[in-house]
């Protein structure tokens, strides 16, 4: 027994020191308590320039930390121990984080910034009067297709992923809303159609689509079409224009039928320790020269109409990224069709899915 | 060992099972026993019995049967051989190697393997075979949950043929039984209880697979554990998950019992 007891004091005695060390060290460093600012963000989704800058401007110290997932960042943030001051989740998420409390309200009088958004994209379904979001991106859902596999042949809308020269080319997201959406909106429906008539005959329109489709997978996609596994693929804007990046073959479309509309906003979890530095941040995002370079360096589609002057018009007049109007207005936000209609959303994925080739 | 000592020994024993067995069932089986909007009811099951859950549960068999069939094809052939060879041990060590490696990154492994450009169709080229989709296919789902599996089939088969006794061998050669006979009626049916615990290791959790679904399967191949994944992660309807799982912990108890019986019949005779 005694050598266990001389072992934990030991231990013990080192924690306590390790303890006040780190307490030194980030006091030395401004880290204590009002002078940092945690960033919870997906990765690489900022110009790190830009957090420099803000250290600066703002005398904060900022923590910056990334999430893969929605799900993930909410379970973090949902359990507490995390001083999270500034999350970006996506739009759906907000929803669930408004209901569950995970939000603290945002105080406009210190956004003075959020002017500069474009009005189309605030007081959305999601967030009324943007009582607790405020967007960071935006993007859409569409079509990528290598045009050297496709023999230079382009691809324009969902009907033509019917295809029969398209036997086994396709790959589509792991998502029941992305695919029962597009089997709806090929049929000219809402993607938040919830008329079953309308679902079964999307069910079944997708059910003759499954001979085109080599497989449903997650985040593997952008590997697999950067490498030309399959030459179409149903993805995000924002997976799209990553792995374009990756390969010259590769193009994007949005569906001339319409498509869905997503956004990742910028919010202050109740986690916050620092409300009044994660307001000066978000403020500090919104300005339109900062959301400019920002837009620039992450790639994705800026919500902010000032900043968008600001960019070069190859990229603000790069209709696969700024879709022009008439296109704009097809696409649709997912509307929260309740947990009862999700779930029948998934059961009509998994039928399917497990439809045989 | 007075009672009172041996009942202190239990302790963890009990604490564990309680915990870590008992409870997380009970909880499994409370959940299921409230729908998507959290009223008492027994939709879930209702549910369950619809065409969907149906052929769901078809396919989780058929394909947890074959991957058990492959692997016990693979497995008993090479666990003899195994008892054969002069550094038995250190063959046995080189099977199980593998397992310690982690499963994602195995299975990731072959999705660069099975590609379009991967090694697999680089040599099926070279051997002018011709190129030829192997990712997301029945085959390379069963060969990729084979790989995976097949270290489980091979130990309790391995111990099995370690356990026999030489001499019943040479008494059956001694009796004039050809090798065939002697396999078939000396060494297989005291192997036998060494060929249950393989397929119950193998078939138990092949039958609620999921992630390999994807990944090599790419959602062509659906199984109860995909269905259990989707509704806790993405519809968040637990109700149902749990009662996809109540189904299964029964579905494997029965198989436990199946199989467990007649292991218990071999050992006395």
């Amino acid at each position: 027994m005694k050598p266990l007891v001389r072992l934990f004091t030991v231990v013990f005695a080192a924690a306590f020191v390790l303890m006040y060390l780190v307490a030194r060290l980030n006091s030395a460093q401004g880290l204590s308590d009002g002078h940092t600012l945690t960033i919870y963000n997906w990765g690489d989704y900022i110009d790190p320039e830009l957090i420099t800058e803000f250290e600066n401007e703002s005398g904060l110290k900022v923590i910056y930390q990334t999430f893969d997932s929605n799900e993930a960042m909410m379970t973090k943030i949902a359990q507490g121990g995390t001083t999270f001051d500034v999350a970006v989740p996506s739009e759906y998420a907000i929803a669930k984080m408004t209901q569950d409390n995970l939000l603290l309200p945002l105080d406009h009088s210190q956004l003075p910034n959020l002017n500069n958004i474009d009005p189309r994209y605030l007081n959305l379904d999601f967030d009324p009067d943007n009582r607790y979001s405020v967007p960071y991106f935006w993007g859409t859902v569409g079509i990528v297709y290598n045009s050297k596999l496709l023999g230079g042949r382009e691809l324009t809308s969902w009907n033509d992923l019917w295809d029969p020269s398209l036997r086994n080319q396709i790959l589509m997201v792991d998502g029941a809303r992305e695919v029962i959406g597009l089997g709806l909106n090929s049929l000219g429906y809402s993607l938040n159609d919830t008329n079953e008539t309308h679902l079964q005959e999307a069910r079944h329109k997708l059910e003759d689509l499954m001979p085109n489709v080599k497989a449903i997978v997650g985040d593997e996609i952008k590997m697999l079409l950067a490498n030309e596994e399959a030459a179409v693929g149903v993805v995000w804007s924002g997976d799209a224009s990553e792995i374009m990046g990756e390969n010259d073959n590769l193009d994007y479309v949005i569906p001339s039928e319409g498509s869905n509309l997503w956004f990742d906003n910028m919010v202050i979890p109740k986690t916050a320790q620092n409300v009044e530095g994660a307001h000066k941040f978000i403020n500090f995002m919104l300005d339109p020269d900062h959301a400019a370079r920002n837009a620039e360096y992450v790639g994705y589609a800026t919500p902010n109409m000032k900043a968008l002057e600001l960019l070069p018009e190859e990229i603000s007049g790069d209709e696969r990224f700024y879709p022009a109007p008439e296109l704009t207005n097809k696409l649709e936000i997912y509307r929260n069709l309740g947990k009862r209609m999700l779930a029948h959303y998934n059961e009509l994925f998994l039928e399917v899915k497990m439809h045989r080739k | 060992m007075t009672g009172r000592t041996r009942n202190f020994y239990l302790i963890p024993y009990a604490a564990w099972m309680l915990l870590f067995v008992a409870a997380p069932i009970a909880l499994i089986v409370y959940y299921s026993l409230f729908d998507i909007e959290g009223k008492f009811s027994f939709t879930n099951y209702q549910k369950f019995l619809s065409p969907i859950y149906l052929k769901m549960t078809l396919y989780s068999f058929w394909y947890a049967l074959l991957i058990t069939l492959f692997s016990l094809l693979v497995a008993y052939p090479t666990a003899y051989a195994l008892t054969r060879t002069k550094h038995k041990q250190l063959w046995l060590l080189l099977i199980v190697l593998p397992s310690w490696i982690n499963l994602l990154l195995k299975t990731y492994a072959f999705l660069g393997l099975f590609g379009t450009y991967g090694l697999t169709n680089a040599i099926l080229e070279t051997l002018g075979l011709g190129t030829h989709q192997i990712l997301f296919t029945d085959f390379s789902f069963i060969f990729v949950s084979v790989y995976i599996f097949i270290p489980f089939m091979i130990l309790p088969i391995f111990n099995a043929l370690e356990d026999m006794n030489s001499s019943l061998l040479d008494a059956s050669r001694d009796l004039g039984a050809s090798a065939w006979i002697t396999f078939r009626r000396v060494i297989f049916p005291l192997t036998l209880g060494g060929v249950k615990a393989g397929c119950q290791a193998v078939f138990i959790p092949a039958l609620s697979l999921f992630m390999i679904t994807r990944l090599i399967a790419g959602n062509r191949v659906i199984t109860l554990g995909t269905a259990i994944e989707q509704h806790f992660l993405v519809t968040q309807d637990w109700g149902m998950g749990s009662a996809i799982a109540v189904v299964l912990i029964i579905v494997m108890a029965l198989v436990m019992i199946a199989t467990g019986e007649r292991k218990r019949g071999v050992k006395d005779a």
